[in-house]
């Protein structure tokens, strides 16, 4: 057991933004959180990442309390991708991905080999390692994307959040990202929009609905007719792939 | 055994590279020295300078020797140490609210010590007990802490203290124009509009020493906070998901650049352009990681100002302009160069 979340309430001066949320992420699996716009899924990663404190109910990392967890100490184990975060600054591709050692480097402390082996070792992974002396303005929207995880992975994390980070991406990125992310050895919680991705890339799945689960499971058991009818409010045929074996799902007019 | 190496190396060219900036900083300053009504040959700055420290005894013309140390050697590094302070400065507000734009005088600091100013000179506030000097610190303060209290502390981002902070300049730059038609004679409105352009004149050696000590001391710590600088390039939240301190680290790096800019700017005036300039050009040359960005801007800002003293005093014989008037004047033909050189670069 990696991340839960227990009974999770956050407010916004008096509007409820999550109510009563629990998710327990197995290790080394892909966890896709699932919801219309507005439900709460970015509130959730923020809580789950520790850049807010929830009204009430806890957060524990293999069963300690993420609030007795220092900020640096998270930062070592937890990474976060948000949605395009993005820069004036005309930072190198490796310069970027070397913020992902922050966390590990003491005030005083120069650059070590534990921290050049992981930097090298993220963008190989992210497939960055050509461009890493491009600037960050001269990248396109999915290079942008894989460099924003190659910087969380250079953070050596065993839990990885990523907040729809396919959004804006053609095709071809979006599956070579969720491929991406899948193939990791790591904890990975990731929002996503497009329902057949999810199905496809996911083990589990968690369905919001006005800050609360409205499912929870594999994707088969999430997956069905009248979820989306209901949570989603689309008419849609659900039906087993014959190319991957995943649910696919046939949106109707 | 290759880190070593590295580690020497790296060390080497940090030592080369100090003393090649101190030098240069050295000789603006000398050359700073020599110029004025009364020229002074380099040489004679030069040993009226070892001859102080004990390490020569070259005798000197007495009235060349009063000129250098009562009156512009003082000046001249007066000048390095605000450039450097006031470069500083807006490096550091640029990276923290991520805005190009932005200035030390962003927060409301320059209006609020021209209203502290004002009520000393004018409404004869701390019955003549204070100086403009203190009066404009005390209100710099004053402004900081309304753009904070505004920008709702640290939780406000970096658009609300921008917000924050015009709100702030135009209330205290109000409240001055307000003074001086209401209450000012014209002496006085020349007085205040002289001190608002900036100007070196009357500063000597008490003025050095507070304003090298609190640059100095203020540098230290800024750049010990350099990689957390680097670290906001993405935002507040990527910055805490990074593991920084995001409250601690905006708290102590806008009260860093408050206490410089309020010193500066209640010893000379509001000194434009620099703070806004000098960490542009400095990007061009040293890169955007804040380790190299700070000490180069401080160095930087050390040669414009001086440079930007000089020809305040020798634009116009027998007259210098306001400070403010030539760092604009000098500043912008000097940036359209390093913009059109970016441009044809990338």
């Amino acid at each position: 057991m990696s991340i839960t979340a227990d009974n999770l309430v956050w407010k916004i001066g008096k509007r409820t933004v999550l109510d009563g949320v629990s998710l327990r992420a197995e290790p080394g699996r892909l966890l896709g959180l699932l919801g219309p716009n507005g439900s709460g899924k970015t509130s959730l990663l923020r809580l789950l990442g520790g850049l807010k404190t929830p009204s009430a109910g806890r957060i524990t990392l293999d069963g300690r309390d993420i609030g007795e967890v220092g900020r640096r100490a998270l930062a070592k184990r937890v990474a976060f991708v948000e949605q395009h975060a993005t820069t004036n600054v005309n930072l190198r591709v490796i310069d970027v991905v070397k913020l992902g050692r922050f966390p590990h480097r003491s005030m005083f402390s120069g650059w070590s080999e534990a921290d050049e082996v992981a930097v090298e070792e993220a963008l190989e992974r992210a497939g960055m390692g050509e461009k890493r002396n491009d600037f960050w303005q001269s990248l396109s929207g999915g290079e942008k994307q894989r460099v924003h995880i190659a910087r969380a992975l250079a953070q050596s994390p065993r839990e990885l959040i990523l907040d729809e980070p396919t959004n804006h991406l053609d095709i071809q990125h979006q599956i070579g990202l969720l491929r991406l992310v899948a193939g990791l050895p790591v904890t990975s919680v990731v929002a996503l929009h497009d329902l057949n991705h999810a199905a496809m890339f996911c083990d589990h799945l968690i369905v919001l609905q006005n800050g609360r689960v409205a499912a929870a499971g594999t994707p088969e058991e999430v997956l069905t007719e009248a979820l989306l009818r209901d949570v989603f409010s689309v008419k849609a045929r659900v039906e087993r792939s014959m190319h991957h074996g995943r649910p696919h799902i046939h949106y109707l007019g | 055994m290759t880190q070593t190496i590295g580690a020497a190396r790296a060390l080497g060219a940090l030592l080369a590279l100090l003393v090649l900036s101190g030098g240069a900083i050295g000789l603006v300053v000398a050359i700073s020295v020599g110029i004025g009504d009364l020229p002074i040959p380099l040489s004679t700055t030069i040993s009226a300078v070892t001859n102080q420290l004990g390490w020569s005894a070259v005798e000197l013309n007495q009235i060349h020797e009063t000129v250098i140390w009562d009156y512009r050697l003082s000046r001249a590094l007066v000048a390095a140490f605000c450039g450097a302070g006031l470069a500083l400065s807006g490096a550091i507000m640029q990276a923290l609210l991520r805005n190009p734009l932005a200035e030390p005088y962003v927060l409301g600091i320059s209006a609020g010590a021209s209203t502290g100013a004002v009520a000393v000179v004018i409404l004869g506030l701390g019955a003549g007990a204070v100086s403009l000097s203190a009066g404009a610190f005390a209100g710099a303060f004053a402004a900081f802490f309304f753009v904070a209290l505004l920008s709702n502390g640290t939780r406000g981002g970096a658009d609300r203290t921008i917000l924050a902070g015009v709100a702030a300049s135009q209330l205290f730059n109000a409240a001055t124009s307000y003074v001086v038609t209401t209450s000012g004679n014209a002496q006085q409105a020349r007085d205040v509009m002289f001190w608002l352009l900036g100007s070196f004149g009357g500063v000597r050696w008490p003025e050095f020493m507070l304003v090298s000590t609190v640059v100095g001391l203020c540098l230290i710590p800024c750049l010990l906070y350099a990689r957390v600088l680097d670290a906001f390039a993405f935002g507040d939240e990527a910055a805490a998901s990074l593991g920084v301190n995001v409250a601690r680290a905006r708290i102590a790096l806008f009260a860093l650049t408050a206490v410089m800019t309020a010193t500066i700017v209640s010893m000379v005036g509001t000194i434009g352009f620099v703070g806004l300039v000098v960490p542009h050009a400095a990007r061009f040359l040293v890169g955007p990681l804040h380790i190299r960005l700070l000490p180069a801007c401080a160095i930087a800002g050390a040669i414009f100002m001086v440079l930007a003293d000089i020809a305040s005093r020798i634009l116009i014989p027998q007259q210098v302009l306001p400070i403010g008037v030539v760092t604009a004047l000098v500043g912008v033909p000097f940036f359209s160069f390093v913009l059109y050189r970016f441009q044809r670069a990338s």
